[in-house]
């Protein structure tokens, strides 16, 4: 963490400019167009692909806005580990409860 | 960091709330706000999925129905609006994060004009959250319309129940930058203020993430 400044009592790290936002929130729409193109082609909805491939769009969405947008990918561990270790156990949850109930 | 740079910074922020691990507590603590809020969404959602194709009784979410008497629904997710609100509320995180650089960056070089107004990224992004509300008033009336209640089957009940505690949460983030809004348009936001900007942020951008997840499995998966 050297190399991060500190102010008002948090760490400021690197942020990324206007011009990475712009470029992620393109990303995200862009994956947003291709997820909703996919769901009205019913021969790709019909395949085994479709929801593996929708799931790892989602979590591709959801990884850029929590490391670009929350900043997590430039922030403290110790905010990662309080993140992605309840996110674990979330994922976990629902795999479980779904296994249970017969849905997987 | 090292301790001469930390004192240094206590110095010159006395309101700073310190912890052993030298970063900031309430940061700390929204952090672990969001922790056990994926695992409430969790829940939420494993109710959705477990309950999804158990409804005796339509409307369905993505299949037509044709109940007893006769009557024809058709399915009731609507995709196009939703694909809509999706796009609205992706934005707000666009804007939201415009509104944290304009209150760190404000005096710098570079950060004139609207990119260091922080009052109108915070307003975009406060009517970005109002517009993404409407949508779902709009869904949720028009499915009450199309026959679809809290208490017609397993799918309303579960389907109301997420997207509702999904919609109360961006409620309440409104009304937060709505808040920021008005200190900012009373005293001005500067950048010892970037933390108060940053748990908002953090909050607004976890709805987001949210929504990302519950636009997939609830809309898009049939």
């Amino acid at each position: 963490m050297s190399d991060h400044a500190s102010h008002a009592g948090h760490e400021v790290h690197e942020h990324p400019d206007w011009k990475q936002y712009k470029w992620v929130a393109l990303i995200l729409f862009v994956i947003t167009i291709i997820e909703v193109w996919a769901y009205y082609i019913p021969a790709f909805v019909a395949s085994s692909a479709f929801v593996p491939i929708l799931l790892v769009m989602s979590a591709v969405k959801f990884a850029i806005v929590v490391a670009y947008y929350m900043h997590l990918k430039y922030d403290n561990r110790l905010f990662v580990a309080l993140f992605v270790g309840p996110l674990f156990i979330a994922m976990f949850t629902i795999t479980a409860l779904l296994l249970l109930f017969g849905k997987l | 960091m090292s301790t001469a740079t930390a004192a240094a910074t206590h110095d010159d922020h006395e309101h700073v709330h310190y912890t052993t691990t030298g970063l900031d507590n309430r940061k700390i603590a929204v952090w672990a706000f969001i922790g056990s809020e994926c695992m409430l969404f969790a829940s939420l959602i494993s109710t959705y999925l477990i309950y999804k194709g158990r409804s005796k009784v339509g409307p369905f979410p993505h299949e037509a129905w044709t109940s007893p008497t006769g009557e024809v629904f058709k399915p009731i997710l609507n995709i196009p609006v939703t694909s809509a609100s999706t796009f609205v509320l992706l934005m707000s995180s666009l804007f939201m994060v415009m509104a944290l650089a304009a209150v760190e960056n404000r005096g710098k070089p570079g950060y004139g004009g609207l990119k260091g107004n922080s009052k109108f990224w915070l307003a975009t992004t406060a009517l970005a959250g109002t517009v993404f509300l409407g949508f779902q008033a709009f869904e949720f009336t028009s499915f009450v319309h199309e026959g679809l209640k809290i208490t017609t089957n397993l799918f309303g009940s579960s389907f109301f129940t997420l997207t509702g505690f999904h919609g109360a949460h961006v409620t309440v983030g409104v009304l937060w930058l709505l808040t920021l809004l008005a200190i900012d348009m009373k005293r001005g936001l500067t950048p010892k203020d970037s933390l108060v900007v940053d748990i908002c942020a953090l909050y607004w951008h976890f709805v987001d993430v949210v929504w990302i997840a519950i636009f997939t499995l609830i809309y898009l998966i049939q």
